[in-house]
């Protein structure tokens, strides 16, 4: 068993830069911040060396930083200018028996994270649920299409600047 | 009941309106399609289920809308839903009718305000018969809500249109 603190020196050994910092100042688990072009070499990383052996993705989620800046127009609508995008990797060794969480942030405006599918099957309807809610683009996914909003909806509803529809369809959407 | 009371004792015949009967064998065999959409389907289930025996109203789930005469809108219509909900109800055979069960398909119901993606109210896209409230609403509720409709259909008549909303 590793602790989080030792997974990030090894992690750190192995990919130098790509391995950002770890955040340990948190009232959960320390989660490994890494960046988001290279989290599918890590992942694989982690999932074949002999002492991680990271065989189980069991969540990935999107978030929304919510730390773009706030622009309040003259005629009071509001635009959030810039901000970023999380993805975050819970993993688990079922082999082990350890854990850890792994964090990539990417620019808001040009969201593109490397995808984990190779890696962990269990990630393709994962990343297609953080593309569908927040648009974060998963490079060489294999089938990277909305999974539970219909294929022609605009925007991405989970974004803290998202604006609900008028309508949908024909059909009308506020109440 | 209105078709039995018209009955002469000593042979087989019955003298009805045929409004009467056809109205009678309308709501003594309300079909369901058989579909759920959210926490409120489990309640229709229930209904069905032995304790509360949506069967003895002649209520029985069908599994393709051209067999059925009722749409029990059991839940949160999803804007996705929706489409697919009008679809189905364009498939079913005439005379149809429909009950909307619970908050989420008489209103939006908890969505009504931030639901980006549920539709407010199902008699948006087609009109309803009986709505039902509750959220979600007991079996006793939805089976008031068919006792509802059968009284409806009861005082149809071949005159006048059947709908008129
Ligand atoms: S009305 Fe309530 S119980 Fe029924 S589907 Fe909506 S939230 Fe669920």
């Amino acid at each position: 068993m590793k602790s989080p603190e030792e997974i990030f020196e090894i992690l750190k050994a192995e990919f130098q830069d790509a391995v950002v910092e770890i955040d340990s100042e948190l009232p959960v688990e320390p989660i490994i911040i890494v960046d988001p072009l290279a989290i599918n070499k890590i992942a694989q990383f982690l999932r074949v060396n002999e002492d991680l052996q990271f065989d189980s993705l069991m969540n990935l989620s999107g978030v929304d930083d919510a730390n773009g800046e706030k622009i309040t127009e003259e005629d009071g609508t509001v635009t959030i200018k810039g901000g970023t995008f999380s993805v975050y990797y819970h993993l688990h060794s079922t082999t082990i028996d350890h854990k850890v969480v792994l964090r990539v942030i990417t620019d808001k405006n040009k969201p593109e994270v490397e995808s984990v599918d190779p890696v962990w099957k269990a990630s393709t309807w994962h990343e297609r649920e953080a593309y569908d809610m927040y648009g974060i683009i998963f490079l060489n996914h294999p089938d990277l299409r909305r999974i539970l909003l219909p294929d022609d909806w605009d925007g991405y509803p989970l974004r803290k600047d998202y604006e609900n529809p008028e309508y949908y369809d024909g059909m009308k959407v506020p109440y | 009941m209105g078709l039995l009371d018209k009955e002469f004792a000593d042979s087989n015949i019955v003298i009805a309106k045929v409004e009467d009967v056809m109205n009678w064998a309308r709501l003594s065999s309300l079909w369901q399609l058989s579909f759920g959409l959210a926490c409120c389907a489990i309640e229709m289930m229930a209904t069905s289920a032995s304790h509360y025996d949506f069967d003895r109203f002649g209520v029985m789930p069908r599994p393709t809308p051209r067999q059925v005469d009722v749409i029990i809108i059991s839940g949160t219509v999803t804007l996705k839903m929706a489409t697919r909900i009008k679809r189905l109800y364009e498939q079913m055979p005439d005379p149809k009718y429909i009950i909307s069960m619970g908050s989420c398909a008489n209103s939006g119901g908890p969505y009504w305000e931030h639901g980006y993606h549920v539709l407010k109210g199902i008699d948006r896209i087609i009109p309803v018969d009986v709505y039902v409230p509750g959220c979600p609403p007991r079996p006793e509720a939805l089976l008031e809500g068919l006792l509802k409709l059968q009284e409806k259909i009861r005082n149809e008549t071949l005159r006048t249109k059947k709908k008129t909303a």
